[in-house]
């Protein structure tokens, strides 16, 4: 198990490593001078140097990587071009949205798509699982987005029963907070829970067709204690694998939906750094994004070999 | 009054017949050997008495248990039964256990939905059922998971499922037919033990004659969903009724008419030969371990010679054969073949000099493509391989001398059944008569009545194309009546060599000894063509 | 129940393939053609989808952004094909060695990516455009390709056929071309057919956020950008462009499933 942590814990490094690398070159790639560009048409040579050399732009290509990489490690994620603030303000404000946000969306998804997934896969070939299939396949046609201007348009707009976007902050309190983030979240979970619901289905379904299904049976276990006994854990394997892909998905989702509900995240953010080709924060944000992707890509790993004995202790 | 009585029992899936009329009883503390080839309806019969038969089987006729007809019992009393008065093991332990749960755990599981006894209690009493199947807790402690423990190990662990409960009858499928030679005679005698400590009935289910005669009272013969046969042990070998069943006799016993061909010189020349497979890091920074399959082998095959290479899984033998062929490379030794160096670099011309048929006659070919095609692929090796109607000549031929015909070429592989199949792989290696084919466990997974055939057909073409035979085989009966000389691998090493008789009738090393002794045989005075009428009682065992 | 999802996503795949090629030569109305007076019309006889904000025809619009949508993600699934199975198929057959190992580590980066965040990437380098949707959900596309393309190979290279392969002296380029590329290209056509409609359904946000196709080519995602601070005002011009993407991909999703099930011989015998 150690050594298996190990092991991921290294290979961790080396994925940020590689994607710092990646994002720090198309970064490199851009055209212009940022210091020419923040400091306008009227600007002198000497004041675009003096700029240049704070924003840290001179020196050869590995030092500017160098210290741009050991800043993001020591959380100095460098001053934003348009706003003129540390950006590491800026990503921890909106943090506050966005990191609710995906963990209510993920948390809706997974609660509905389990049991429903498992229900449709004991229930093989009834309505209910038919119910669920139709209704499955549906829900993974649907745009995030397009579902989120519609449920607008049922819960603002025609019942007015809540707020067509914006965020009032956690500081008029929690549940004003949870209530402008709860349809952003349902509009995220939807065509996630879809795509769990089908992979829980025939993640229980394969496992019904093992022989330790019919070894379970012929021990006296009826069919519903052996799906629950033995198939849920088994289950779990792939729905893991799915769940970390999913958290992905859902970091790029939350970018669109962000902008659907007007709710102040790093996908506001980071679409703003590019309309206003603000490199420092897109630089960040998407470095951020990325490192959440393969840090979350870990702890599924991790989660993997504690619900599979076999990659803890190999034989 | 019988434990277990199936009377006219007919099965049918979406309107395929498969049980037609199937009549057995079985009495408190006897074992019954049901016997019978791949499709034969010997695991469904045992499945319908489960309760635990595939969606849309439909069942008339009646199964009698402990007083009740199963087939009319509702499903919640079956589940009170199952586990409790009937337990059941199956064919595959590599894949019977749940993977992500502690063998302790699985057996307890069996006492905790039958009784109320507590947790702690459920686990004691499965270490012990552990312990009585020879899984000892200072040994293999029941918090050890599935895949830690071999194949022969993990069988025991069903066992203990199975019996844990002491049930009045044990139904074991195949229990040994996935296991090695020496492991099936210890799960056997370990069945054998508990029949008789626990006075459990016991219906063992087999495709091996030899299986059920050292441990059944009474046998039953089954073909194509119907008892051909049933009786006690001893007396239904000695008579043998039933034509079926004297076909099964012969052909698992079968040993094809062979004329041994004058011996050349050596074509095959293995020196030395090692190999070593590099195993996972166990430590970052330190040198992956390895493990060495191949250890030192020498062996010498001469043209016209049929030579068997015996030894269980994991001997190296498969590890030997594909160096053999040249698909890998050795770490130390030389292989020559017609005087010339083997190894994945090997020029077409020698390569094709040696060819292989496969165990699984399913995987041998790419379902997308024609006979024709496949059949020729080897041609590839030729300088100037035959195009056109020269090609399907050539073919056609092949597929004649393997007891095909011609048509067969514009069909696909599906088209054909499994000892078919068989027959155009030989072809495939014949097609450009090599001088030497590697037979890879080729008969293995066929039924005895179609091994029967095939080795009649490899025999026939031996004498006909001069060629010579690497036969690799874990089976003692199958390298007897086909090789004139054995080599016994252990662990790597070839432990024992000689003429292929003398090496299993009179075995001198201990590994071979023990595999002669584990193969289980029909007692030779039970034979009916040997004119012993009455004399007697036979021994078993 | 098979046959039927077949039918339908078919018919559902066809009918916007159909509308797309028709869209060539005639739309009900010219696309171009701005009518302030007769903006967010509701669906009627003239327009039967009503009109947008400026007056277009909402049907015809759909018909010329199917072309878009269809053509950005046939690209960029061809571009996740045409990288994505070689590479896989390269993995597959040097299992374990080190080209293996860098070609599966660089997939697990490209993996670290979602698509959207490509797409800001590219953006931000190059700006907005069609071209840059293609590229960023062709690059997304490719080390799902790959793994595909590895998971089965690898498990056909164990078959006994390939070893007979060998044995034929064929090599590993040879044997990949002529034994395994034919026998996993059901599988390939059917997660073809998923990553088209994933194509599609990204192609609509990265329009939608303005960052693929510019105006004043139609799109399905841009349409729905305009409509949707207008929602409360023509309902009408949210609701058709989701249903036409939603249909599309309900399509092709169930287009895949029946495909899966008519080329899988396993099931088809199973049955």
């Amino acid at each position: 198990m150690l050594r298996h942590l190990a092991e991921r814990l290294l290979s961790l490094g080396l994925s940020l490593f590689a994607a710092s690398l990646v994002v720090f070159a198309v970064i490199e790639l851009v055209p212009g001078d940022p210091a020419a560009f923040m400091l306008g048409m009227g600007a002198t040579p000497e004041a675009i140097a003096a700029l240049r050399r704070e924003l840290g732009l001179e020196g050869t290509p590995l030092t500017r990587y160098l210290s741009w990489a050991g800043g993001m490690l020591t959380g100095d994620f460098g001053i934003s071009y348009t706003y003129r603030v540390p950006v590491s303000q800026l990503v921890l404000d909106r943090l506050q949205v966005s990191l609710p946000l995906a963990a209510y969306a993920l948390l809706l998804s997974t609660v509905i798509a389990l049991p429903v997934g498992m229900l449709a896969a004991v229930r093989r070939g009834s309505a209910t699982d038919m119910a669920v299939m139709g209704t499955t396949q549906l829900g993974i046609a649907v745009p995030n987005f397009w579902f989120a201007i519609l449920l607008v348009l049922v819960f603002s707009i025609k019942l007015r029963w809540v707020g067509a976007g914006g965020f009032p902050g956690w500081e008029v309190g929690l549940w004003r907070g949870i209530g402008a983030l709860t349809l952003p979240a349902v509009a995220l979970a939807l065509p996630q829970a879809s795509i769990l619901a089908r992979v829980m289905r025939s993640a229980v379904l394969e496992t019904l067709s093992q022989d330790y299904m019919r070894t379970a049976r012929a021990k006296g276990l009826s069919r519903r204690q052996a799906v629950f006994r033995h198939g849920f854990r088994n289950a779990l394997i792939p729905v893991l694998t799915i769940l970390g892909l999913q958290f992905s998905f859902l970091l790029a989702g939350a970018i669109i939906i962000e902008n659907v509900f007007f709710l102040p995240g790093l996908g506001r953010l980071v679409f703003q750094g590019i309309t206003q080709r603000d490199l420092v924060v897109v630089g960040s944000v998407v470095m951020l994004l990325v490192f959440a992707v393969i840090v979350v890509n870990f702890l599924v790993d991790i989660a993997y070999a504690l619900a599979d004995p076999r990659l803890r202790r190999p034989a | 009054m019988s434990l277990l009585a199936i009377d006219a029992l007919t099965l049918a899936i979406r309107g395929t017949p498969l049980l037609r009329g199937v009549s057995l009883a079985l009495q408190p503390g006897q074992t019954l050997g049901l016997v019978g080839e791949s499709g034969s309806g010997k695991s469904l019969t045992a499945l319908a008495a489960m309760g635990l038969l595939p969606e849309g089987a439909t069942t008339t006729g009646s199964i009698t248990f402990d007083g009740r007809d199963l087939l009319r019992t509702p499903e919640p009393q079956l589940c009170r039964l199952r586990g409790r008065r009937i337990g059941m093991i199956f064919q595959e332990p590599m894949t019977a256990l749940n993977p992500v749960q502690p063998i302790g755990d699985q057996v307890a599981e069996t006492l905790r939905i039958h009784t109320s006894a507590p947790r702690a209690d459920a686990h004691r009493i499965a270490a012990e059922k552990l312990a009585r199947v020879g899984l000892p807790t200072d040994r293999i402690p029941p918090s050890r998971f599935p895949h830690e423990l071999s194949g022969g190990q993990r069988q025991r662990v069903c066992i203990a499922m199975a019996v844990a409960l002491r049930p009045a009858l044990l139904i074991a499928d195949e229990p040994t037919t996935a296991l090695d030679v020496t492991t099936q005679m210890q799960i056997l005698r370990l069945l054998k033990s508990l029949v008789a400590e626990e006075g459990m009935a016991l219906m063992l289910i087999t495709h091996d004659l030899a299986v059920v005669s050292g441990l059944a009272d009474r046998v039953a013969v089954m073909s194509e969903g119907r008892v051909v046969e049933e009786n006690a042990t001893e007396p239904l070998f000695r008579a043998m009724c039933h034509p079926y069943t004297r076909q099964l006799f012969a052909a698992s016993d079968h040993r094809p008419a062979r004329t041994s061909l004058p011996l050349g010189a050596p074509l095959l020349q293995v020196d030395g030969a090692t190999r070593d497979y590099a195993l996972p890091r166990t430590h970052l920074f330190r040198r992956r371990p390895s493990f060495r399959a191949v250890s030192d082998v020498s062996l010498t095959l001469h043209q016209g010679e049929s030579v068997g290479l015996v030894g269980e899984s994991g001997c190296g033998k498969s590890t030997l054969t594909r160096a053999i062929l040249g698909l890998e490379p050795l770490q130390q030794g030389r292989i020559h073949l017609d005087g010339q160096p083997v190894g994945p670099g090997m020029p077409p011309t020698l390569r094709a000099k040696v060819q292989v048929v496969f165990q699984d006659p399913y995987g041998s070919f790419n379902p997308r493509h024609r006979i024709a095609r496949a059949v020729a692929e080897p041609f590839h090796l030729l300088p100037a391989p035959p195009r056109g109607a020269a090609r399907r000549a050539a073919v056609a031929e092949a597929l004649e001398a393997v007891g095909l015909t011609a048509a067969d070429m514009d069909k696909y592989p599906h088209e054909f059944s499994g000892g078919q199949r068989q027959r155009l792989a030989i072809a495939r290696a014949l097609i450009i008569r090599p001088a030497l084919i590697v037979l890879d466990e080729a008969v293995s997974a066929l039924d005895v009545s179609v091994r029967a055939r095939i080795l009649d057909l490899l025999a026939d073409l031996q004498t006909r194309f001069g060629l010579t035979y690497l036969f690799i085989s874990h089976d003692l009966a199958v390298v007897r009546a086909i090789t004139d000389r054995v080599l016994v691998m252990q662990s790597g090493r070839i432990v024992e060599e000689g003429p292929t008789d003398r090496v299993f009738d009179h075995p001198s090393h201990p590994y071979t000894r023990a595999l002669v002794a584990a193969t289980p045989r029909i007692p030779a005075h039970w034979v009916p063509a040997a004119p012993c009428p009455n004399a007697g009682v036979g021994q078993q065992g | 129940m098979r046959s039927l999802s077949l039918l339908l996503g078919g018919s559902l795949v066809g009918l916007f393939f159909a509308a797309a090629l028709v869209s060539f030569f005639w739309t009900p109305h010219g696309v171009e053609q701005i009518a302030i007076q007769l903006r967010f019309l509701p669906p009627s006889a003239a327009h039967p989808l009503g009109t947008d904000h400026l007056g277009r025809d909402i049907l015809s619009m759909l018909m010329v952004g199917a072309r878009t949508s269809i053509a950005v993600a046939i690209v960029a699934v061809g571009m996740g094909v045409a990288l994505g199975v070689p590479l896989g198929l390269v993995a597959a057959a040097t299992r374990g060695g080190l080209i293996d190992e860098i070609i599966m580590r660089g997939n697990d980066l490209i993996f670290a990516f979602p698509a959207l965040v490509i797409a800001i990437l590219i953006t931000a380098v190059f700006g907005p455009s069609a071209l840059n949707a293609i590229i960023a959900i062709g690059i997304f596309n490719t080390p799902v390709f790959a793994r595909v393309t590895r998971g089965a190979a690898l498990s056909l290279w164990t078959l006994d056929y390939i070893r007979a392969a060998r044995v034929a002296g064929k090599g590993r380029a040879r044997i990949s071309v002529e034994h395994i590329l034919p026998n996993i290209a059901n599988l390939l056509i059917v997660q073809g057919t998923i990553q088209f409609s994933l194509g599609i359904l990204a192609e609509a946000g990265l329009s939608y956020l303005g960052l693929g196709a510019q105006p004043p080519t139609p799109s399905w995602g841009r349409m729905l950008a305009d409509a949707q601070t207008m929602v409360a005002l023509a309902p009408h011009m949210a609701i058709f462009p989701g249903l036409a993407i939603v249909l599309t991909v309900l399509g092709l999703n169930l287009l895949g499933d029946g495909l899966r099930d008519l080329l899988d011989p396993r099931l088809r015998r199973a049955r």
